[in-house]
């Protein structure tokens, strides 16, 4: 069957990103104290034909080191409907 | 003489400019397809500025699945020259011939202007026109510009001379204000800057014809 699979893609923690700086300054300015350390990333949905869930699971894994996130710069976290 | 290719992908907009500047040094260039197998004979590759595919998800990341990066990467593997400039960089990088990454610039700027960097390996087939420790002016123009790499391999790069160019007015954050790099062997070079841009007095500044004129010296064959 296909699973709905959501993955998130994150530059790595310690990496500057200077989008998440720019959306916490702008935060900022519009009032919202006390947020801290924003990262911007990309939220990417996939349909994957698959036998379970665990197996579209490894499928987005393999997707995620090969191409949809750089294994030098971002951490990725998948999340499997159903 | 060399025959150069400059490989064209859809969304690269420096390719004309490029393949004007290796005729300008005097070697010959023709244009590769990205969907080609094979790289037309080239005794050396160019893969230029652009935005290929958009940019869409990285820089470059789409790029290094054509078809013809294989061939890039079995003509790298055996130790052809390979130049990528701005998004050839990206692409080179995204491919894993060369290490690091090309982030977003510091200051969130698409940043287009001259900047000076200096010529730190005049060892690579690109560079070898040039006197170690040259100072150049040539123009940057990038949005994901900053070189960013884990502090052991910015350490080694450094210590096997693998900078080949490094900013003297850091235009974007770039680690260690590196501006271009090269593989272990030197034939795989990737930078920032576009010498393509900057090969003839009538575009106000010469500084890049080095880059090709280096190539345009190399002996015919290799690798």
């Amino acid at each position: 069957m296909t699973y709905r699979v959501h993955v998130r893609v994150i530059p790595r923690a310690g990496l500057l990103d200077p989008q998440g700086q720019a959306v916490e300054h702008a935060l900022g300015v519009l009032g919202f104290g006390g947020v801290r350390d924003v990262r911007v990333g990309k939220a990417i949905e996939l349909g994957v034909e698959a036998d379970g869930p665990a197996q579209a699971r490894e499928a987005a894994r393999a997707m995620c080191d090969r191409l949809l996130a750089n294994p030098v710069t971002e951490d990725y976290e998948i999340e499997v409907e159903g | 003489m060399r025959r150069v290719a400059v490989v064209r992908f859809p969304g690269s907009n420096c390719e004309e400019d490029t393949f004007r500047a290796i005729e300008r040094a005097g070697a010959e260039a023709c244009y590769v397809w990205h969907r080609d197998a094979d790289l037309a004979g080239a005794d050396a590759v160019i893969l230029p500025g652009g935005f290929s595919y958009g940019d869409y998800l990285r820089s470059g990341a789409i790029a290094r699945f054509s078809p013809v990066m294989a061939a890039v990467q079995d003509f790298a593997r055996a130790g052809g020259p390979v130049l990528g400039i701005c998004n050839g960089f990206q692409i080179l990088c995204e491919a894993g011939l060369l290490p690091g990454a090309l982030l977003r610039n510091a200051g969130l700027a698409f940043t287009s202007r001259p900047v000076r960097c200096r010529v730190e390996h005049a060892g690579t087939p690109f560079t070898s026109a040039f006197e170690p420790g040259t100072v150049v002016r040539l123009p940057v123009a990038n949005g994901d510009g900053r070189f960013t790499a884990d502090p052991a391999t910015l350490d080694l790069l450094e210590a096997e001379g693998r900078v080949v160019l490094r900013y003297l007015d850091n235009p974007n954050g770039s680690a260690r204000d590196i501006a271009g790099i090269c593989s272990p062997g030197g034939t795989v070079v990737g930078i920032m800057p576009h010498p393509e841009r900057a090969d003839h007095s009538l575009l106000g500044a010469a500084d890049g014809a080095g880059f090709f004129t280096s190539l345009a010296a190399a002996p015919a064959g290799a690798p």
